[in-house]
């Protein structure tokens, strides 16, 4: 079987694969790690070391980027995922209207992330939005969302949540409508309301999409970009910036090694977060 | 006996009020929550539809308002035609990047999803590689020196590439799951009937794999169409402008044309709304892939 198989699934089929992979994504990862720990043109390279990472951990406008990408990644993720639940679960129950809830609660997962980002930009206008106008309605200030420091960045945030929020829904009514009927049935006539349903059934069994969307949400919280770059360009100051627009500020300025270490860093940043996670959530579900 | 009978009437009447009572509250509930969804989600629709019928001034306002005059044709012929055709253009060149990359990214990924699914010794082995590229993110500066030393920066070819490169993962893992839920018996009987591997893999297999194949297309499409991040590192420049950048036009330091700029955002959500339209369920089926297995 050994060889035949290997006669009827030959090495060949992988090579366009690899070659593509290997060499526009692959390499140039790899690569990182080298120009990293140079002073770089492009043309020329000179080797300094650790330098550019020392600058990165020294430097407060570098370093802000680490504190913000984790509260960017963990606000978006709670967000998703609690809102992402209860929109599920409701989606999921005897109401009318179900389908073209869903449509709209999705749809903002296709569009572009720029056109969301101008869009939002627009309606949290400190003065003229239309949320700002509404919260004058009921007799609040509302707050300059994208021109104040202290929370531009969580306005960023909310938007993201906003236009992801509809994938976490579809993956948790996908890993609920898995959940053999019976559960409820027997939960039913044992007399359980609607609360423990919830936390003893739904929850426990949609682990796997539970997962799913932490994870999803996680990694793309980590490396996020465009929306920032479209909503405030990582300002005001730098209050907003992220380690992705950080390492792209570095690339347009010129500093070619210190953006190359910026996206070393950005690598580990998700190595090391994303992977204890996904390893941790997957045991996790061994257990039960 | 009759208090008995009377017993079980009051008993089946309070049930059917409480019953009653319930679907009220019920409704009630529902028609909230459906208000309040269509509120945080319909708005923002609904401000840039509107404010892209207005003109210049009475759009700058921002408002929810019905416009004073509407300006439907002025305002997307302006958006048109703006500097040669910019937009148009960067119609062209994006349907031309998607349409490439998808093509390279599905003949690649079958091809490997096929052998990865089928050999799993060598998919274990694989599994991390595949992997990161799910996880990291592109680096920018050496992906553009590897695009500079082979002549490809600012081309085409170069884009198309590196976006199936990116993209390869993704679909790749989708074709490796998709593939064991063909029987290999399949392919042991083609051998006996004197199949080679490609005759295999072109003739038999490949057909077999429609329903990933047009989940591939249409997930990959929306992605590579909506892709900024990688259009402004990787393919730089007025002449190859793409959708998401067109955006930039109606920004800018004196001002932003709201009224264009919300055109626009209409404009470039239309390929997008009928692959939704027509494809609802292969998008939501692609997205929630492993949701339920893990």
């Amino acid at each position: 079987m050994n060889s035949s198989a290997k006669k009827m699934y030959p090495f060949v089929f992988l090579i366009p694969a690899a070659l593509v992979y290997c060499t526009f994504f692959l390499f140039p990862t790899l690569m990182a790690f080298f120009y990293s720990m140079t002073w770089w043109t492009l043309d020329d390279w000179e080797f300094i070391g650790f330098e550019n990472f020392v600058q990165f951990f020294q430097e407060p406008s570098l370093r802000i980027g680490f504190r913000n990408t984790l509260i960017y990644a963990f606000t978006t993720m709670g967000g998703k995922v609690i809102l992402g639940l209860f929109l599920a679960v409701f989606l999921c129950s005897k109401i009318k209207n179900k389908d073209f809830l869903r449509s709209i609660v999705f749809f903002p997962a296709l569009l572009s992330t720029i056109a969301v980002g101008f869009t939002f930009s627009a309606l949290m206008h400190p003065t003229d939005g239309i949320i700002n106008k509404a919260l004058s309605l009921v007799g609040i200030t509302g707050p300059n969302w994208l021109g104040d420091a202290k929370i531009a960045l969580l306005s960023v945030a909310m938007t993201d949540i906003w236009k992801g929020v509809g994938i976490a829904t579809v993956i948790f009514i996908a890993g609920i409508m898995a959940i053999p009927n019976h559960y409820y049935e027997a939960l039913k006539i044992d007399g359980g309301n609607a609360l423990q349903s919830f936390f003893y059934i739904t929850l426990p069994l949609s682990r796997p999409a539970l997962n799913t969307v932490i994870i999803l949400a996680l990694i793309g919280g980590l490396r996020t970009f465009d929306l920032v770059w479209a909503m405030t360009g990582g300002g005001p100051g730098f209050s907003s910036d992220l380690l992705a627009s950080i390492v792209y500020k570095q690339y347009a300025s010129g500093f070619f090694g210190l953006a190359t270490a910026g996206n070393v860093l950005l690598f580990l940043f998700v190595g090391f977060i994303a992977f204890p996670i996904f390893k941790l959530l997957n045991r996790k579900e061994v257990d039960l | 006996m009759s208090g008995k009978q009377e017993g079980v009437i009051e008993q089946a009447t309070t049930r059917l009020e409480t019953k009653k009572k319930a679907s009220k509250k019920w409704f009630l509930f529902e028609t909230f929550a459906v208000l309040f969804a269509a509120i945080f989600f319909g708005i923002p629709f609904y401000f840039v539809i509107i404010n892209s019928f207005k003109n210049s001034a009475d759009a700058a306002k921002l408002s929810l308002a019905w416009p004073e005059a509407f300006q439907f044709f002025a305002n997307y012929k302006e958006v048109l035609t703006l500097n040669d055709g910019v937009v148009l253009r960067a119609f062209l060149n994006s349907s031309l990047i998607t349409i490439a990359s998808i093509i390279i990214i599905i003949f690649i990924c079958s091809m490997a999803g096929f052998v990865l699914s089928r050999r799993q010794g060598m998919a274990k082995k694989l599994n991390y590689v595949i992997l990161m590229g799910l996880m990291i993110p592109p680096t920018i500066v050496p992906t553009i020196w590897v695009l500079q030393q082979l002549g490809l920066f600012k081309s085409f070819p170069g884009i198309i590439l590196l976006e199936s490169a990116l993209h390869f993962s993704f679909a790749c893992l989708l074709y490796t799951a998709f593939v064991a839920t063909i029987p290999r018996e399949l392919d042991e009987a083609a051998l006996m009937d004197g199949c080679g591997p490609f005759q295999l893999f072109f003739k038999i297999i490949f057909p077999l794999l429609k329903p990933v194949t047009s989940t591939v297309i249409v997930l990959s499409s929306i992605q590579i169409y909506n892709d900024f991040e990688n259009m402004l590192y990787f393919f730089p420049g007025a002449e190859n402008a793409t959708v998401q950048l067109t955006l930039y036009n109606f920004t800018g330091v004196y001002g932003t044309s709201y009224h264009l700029l919300f055109a626009d955002v209409l404009l470039i959500s239309i390929p997008p709304l009928i692959l939704f339209i027509f494809f609802n369920k292969k998008i939501v089926d692609g997205m929630t892939a492993g949701a339920v297995k893990g």
